[in-house]
């Protein structure tokens, strides 16, 4: 954490030391930044995490393979369906269940809701963070119907818990497939507005474009995942390099930017949205009928050995680690968060940038702080 | 790449390499002295070319701790696990944050949450513990707090 002493040591006469946060509109959660300047200009940039760290790796070795899946929601809470997908296909692996093909379309149709409805809130914030408030009402809009319907099979709006080992929870609701045919006909007509809003927006553009680059090879050295790395023209979503559940069956592009800047980091999430929209449509009218869980038993018992699942969330690669020595609770577990990654090339990108570019590539980031402290 | 073909290719340019193909991937267990020469092996060799540290993270195995390094590469996307041996009283392991930069904040958090000194490291202080915590590892098994801790 915070050492004044060290700090000041590195700090030349002129220089000017800020603290950013831990709570600061611009930073989305409980992050702290310490900026050294010079002038307007930054020269470093050093994260202080652990704000809202619960060590939940701890917390999950005391907690059997199928209760350890419910703390994962309050991680990333924007891709709570990811995480616990995440989780639930790392108990599979080393149990070898099945998964019903009904549960696998429900799987991916929630999978690629919570990504439209994580870069909607994403599109909102970052707005606000470089001075367009307008956007995020329009976001909110479109994001409260996602949340309707996940409410509605679900239960709950933003830590649903809604995945387990075998399959979901529950069976769809009754009326999600006209919902979710309600939302695509609205949000295909307002994500045209999105782009006039913002997207071709010249205040904006000035803003983002040639700010914070990214190169591919810093990149990959940071081990950047998701839209961070897609900016930069790594190939890095795994639904396309390591498939999983249906995703190997499906029409959808990986989006690729090369700039390397903020915009591109942007655009690269537009055309997400576009994507998983394709995907969705794909498959609503397609849901096959059947069981929407395994069999499985009341009591799981990973056999001894290590297990390691990947998926991408909104933010990037989510990987779950487990180490099991036979028992019901994991020996050791670590989850691999995309935002801890991403955040370590921050200073990177923004050195030698000035201090109002630093809230634009924060945003341009997307961070989640629980998911980076966990 | 193949999980096959690399074993194949390992074999191949590091000959000492143990190999244990039980798991998803490959895993390769090095000595810790053999870390930092063995790491650039595998990423600078054109074939191997591991330039992606997806994950670095240790487990306390009661008897030692165990450092597990999980790579992979943007050209071949085959995964291997490196996996090192440490002591559990004075454990100590040179940095691979020259290499992958990533490391450098994962094994600051390997330092305060295990106690592994990471002799080289750039920056080595704590990242998410508030002062004061050196010393004390919250993720080693025999970590006990009265108050922070709550029982299941």
């Amino acid at each position: 954490m915070y050492r004044e002493t060290e700090i000041l040591q590195e700090a030349v006469a002129g220089d000017l030391i800020i603290n950013v946060g831990p709570q600061h509109p611009s930073t989305h959660g409980v992050l702290h930044l310490v900026i050294t300047l010079n002038g307007e200009t930054i020269k470093k940039v050093e994260p202080h995490l652990g704000y809202i760290h619960r060590s939940i790796e701890k917390m999950c070795e005391s907690l059997t393979f199928r209760q350890f899946i419910y703390v994962t929601s309050k991680m990333d809470y924007l891709s709570s369906h990811i995480n616990n997908h995440g989780c639930s296909l790392c108990v599979e692996k080393g149990l070898q269940i099945e998964v019903p093909e009904r549960a696998q379309v429900i799987r991916v149709l929630m999978d690629e809701l919570t990504r439209l409805a994580s870069h909607q809130l994403w599109w909102g914030a970052l707005g606000m963070d470089v001075g367009a408030l307008t956007p995020f009402f329009h976001a909110f809009r479109e994001r409260e119907l996602i949340n309707d319907i996940f409410e509605e099979t679900c239960g709950t709006r933003l830590t649903m818990n809604y995945m387990v080992p075998g399959g979901v929870m529950a069976d769809l609701h009754p009326n999600f497939q006209r919902r979710v045919h309600e939302f695509i006909k609205q949000f295909k007509q307002k994500f045209d507005e999105y782009d006039e809003l913002l997207t071709d927006n010249i205040i904006f553009k000035n803003r983002m474009q040639g700010v914070g680059v990214l190169s591919a090879a810093d990149a990959v050295s940071y081990g950047c995942t998701g839209p961070v790395a897609r900016a930069s023209g790594v190939s890095s979503d795994i639904r396309k390099l390591y498939p999983y559940e249906i995703y190997n069956k499906l029409q959808f592009d990986e989006v690729i930017e090369t700039a390397g800047d903020c915009y591109s980091r942007y655009m690269v999430r537009m055309k997400e949205m576009r994507q998983s929209l394709s995907i969705i449509e794909q498959l609503i009218d397609q849901i096959p009928e059947g069981e929407y869980q395994a069999k499985t038993k009341a009591v799981l018992k990973l056999p001894k050995g290590e297990y390691y699942s990947r998926v991408e969330t909104a933010r990037g690669e989510f990987g779950v680690y487990i180490v099991s020595e036979g028992g019901t609770t994991p020996y050791r577990i670590k989850f691999r968060s995309p935002g801890f990654s991403n955040l370590s090339a921050l200073d990177h990108m923004a050195r030698g940038g000035k201090i109002g570019d630093l809230v634009a590539i924060m945003g341009s980031l997307d961070l989640v702080i629980p998911d980076i402290d966990r | 790449m193949t999980k096959e073909e690399l074993k194949n290719k390992l074999t191949e340019i590091i000959p000492a390499a143990a190999l244990d193909e039980s798991g998803e991937w490959l895993s390769m267990t090095v000595a810790a002295d053999a870390l930092l020469s063995n790491a650039e092996v595998l990423r600078n060799n054109a074939d191997l070319n591991f330039d992606y540290m997806f994950s670095l993270t240790c487990i306390d195995w009661k008897t030692n701790l165990q450092m597990v390094y999980h790579l992979t590469s943007t050209a071949h996307h085959q995964p291997l696990v490196l996996k090192v041996e440490l002591n559990r009283t004075n454990p100590e392991i040179e940095t691979v944050s020259h290499i992958w930069r990533t490391a450098e904040f994962h094994e600051r958090e390997v330092y305060e949450l295990f106690g592994v000194i990471f002799l080289n490291h750039p920056d080595l202080r704590l990242l998410i513990l508030p002062d004061g915590w050196e010393g004390k590892n919250p993720l080693r098994k025999d970590f006990e707090d009265a108050v922070n801790m709550i029982k299941l």
